[in-house]
């Protein structure tokens, strides 16, 4: 099945998603990776709002405020994070390799998404730069605020019901 | 040799390599995403494909992994080795940093404060090999984290299986390195020549023994897939190298490239310098 959504996206919105569903997106992504997690862990207030938001792990290659280059960088690192960002609101992650470990955070409340990775230049056609938020932490660590136009495909690859296309690569491994 | 010459070629391999793949690491994904069974699996080729495209076309970054700055440098035995080579390398990356652009991914490990362009101790990384004759070649091998977090080195007993133990971490950390993966082994050695050994088979791509397709078909037999999804295609290309190692030792080193195998050369001569 296929899904257009539009943030901030909503209780109902992530209720309709099933495993190997696509998925595009219109409005709002925060970018996060390692240090922003590290921030949001240690309890720091982040300068956003993230009920019904949608998050990037990615870290992407901006230039005079064009996105050049933004596909998603390796979920795993930050997926024991999994938990604090959904308790703030989130209820998208999209990423890449999945957060297998810590996917019953997302039961009943949230939703992964898979892009690509390494479709940087294919992404960046999608995404502008509305802001930066913690430029400190530079580029590739630093919160950007994105818009998405009709960002996709992406791939529902864990559910809000607990199915999980990465376990099942996996399952199917100890079958052969 | 002259020093811009060095500075101008190095910037021309970083940008080339960023942008365009190699023609046969283009074809080989293309060849999978026709032979790939799995829906999930074809649609993450078929992105990729149209990533390659677009990259191209624009001239801008496949991904925004840029990566650090690695060389392979093939020093002819006649040429003088000229003082500036390392300094010169380092400007190029400086330049293209800034010219391609590059992002700036280079921390210090402790501080994890960022260089800001690339360099600093240790960057860039050069892999120096002597040959025959009087040029200099230099190929830019730009390394993403993803693949390279997904890398491995073990010390095993040598009554161990190495290919086994190969093909099942392999398969297990593949999703996470932006597969299809490239698979680059080294077998024997020291600790260290192990993983020398990893990243010279990934210059040397593609391999072509026996013993490199049957432990790619091993590989893609798992079924972990592009991205980890599920499919038949988790490795593109296999390749192994070897050296002797102590009768009481079995080290094994495995470097991982992600689909995006990203490389180009240049001859650096006397007289002046030209893309491969």
């Amino acid at each position: 099945m296929e899904h257009r959504l539009k943030t901030p996206i909503s209780k109902e919105d992530v209720a309709a998603l099933r495993a190997g569903d696509l998925v595009w997106i219109s409005g709002t992504v925060y970018t996060a990776r390692d240090r922003v997690h590290a921030l949001l862990a240690s309890g720091e207030d982040l300068p956003i709002d993230l009920a019904g938001a949608v998050i990037y792990h990615c870290g992407p290659l901006i230039r005079d405020g064009i996105v050049l280059s933004a596909g998603p960088t390796t979920s795993g690192r930050v997926g024991r994070f999994t938990r604090e960002v959904v308790d703030l609101g989130v209820r998208l992650i999209v990423g890449k390799g999945g957060i297998s470990e810590d996917a019953e955070a997302l039961r009943g409340r949230g939703a992964y998404l898979a892009y690509p990775g390494g479709c940087g230049a294919l992404a960046a056609r999608k995404l502008s730069v509305r802001r930066l938020y913690l430029p400190d932490l530079g580029m590739a660590e630093g919160l950007w605020e994105l818009e998405a136009e009709g960002w996709g495909p992406m791939i529902v690859a864990i559910d809000s019901f607990g199915r999980d296309l990465y376990r099942e690569a996996r399952r199917s491994e100890m079958r052969s | 040799m002259r020093r811009e010459d060095l500075v101008c070629a190095t910037v021309a391999v970083l940008a080339e390599a960023e942008t365009v793949l190699p023609s046969w690491v283009e074809e080989a994904i293309r060849e999978a995403a026709d032979r790939e069974t799995s829906p999930i699996a074809r649609s993450q080729l078929s992105a990729i494909l149209e990533n390659i495209r677009i990259a191209a076309e624009g001239g801008v970054p496949l991904c925004q992994d840029t990566g650090l700055p690695v060389f392979c440098l093939e020093i002819g035995r006649d040429l003088p080795i000229p003082p500036f080579l390392e300094e010169a390398i380092a400007e190029g990356v400086r330049l293209a940093t800034d010219e391609v652009p590059l992002r700036p991914n280079a921390v210090d490990p402790l501080t994890r404060k960022n260089s800001g362009d690339n360099t600093g101790p240790g960057m860039p990384d050069l892999i120096i090999d002597l040959v025959p004759g009087d040029c200099l070649r230099i190929t830019a091998f730009p390394k993403g984290a993803g693949s390279e977090n997904g890398s491995f080195l073990a010390m095993l007993n040598p009554a161990d299986d190495p290919l086994s133990f190969v093909a099942e971490e392999v398969a297990k950390r593949a999703g996470r390195a932006c597969a299809p993966v490239f698979v680059g082994v080294g077998i024997g050695g020291t600790f260290d020549l192990a993983a020398r050994l990893a990243k010279r088979a990934l210059l040397h791509m593609p391999g072509t023994s026996q013993m490199d397709r049957n432990l790619l078909t091993e590989i893609n037999r798992i079924g972990t897939g592009p991205m980890g999804l599920g499919g038949d295609t988790t490795a593109l290309a296999v390749r192994i190298e070897t050296a002797l190692c102590h009768t009481a030792s079995l080290p094994v080193a495995v470097n991982l490239q992600c689909w995006a195998n990203r490389s180009s050369s240049a001859t650096v001569r006397d007289d002046g310098w030209s893309i491969d």
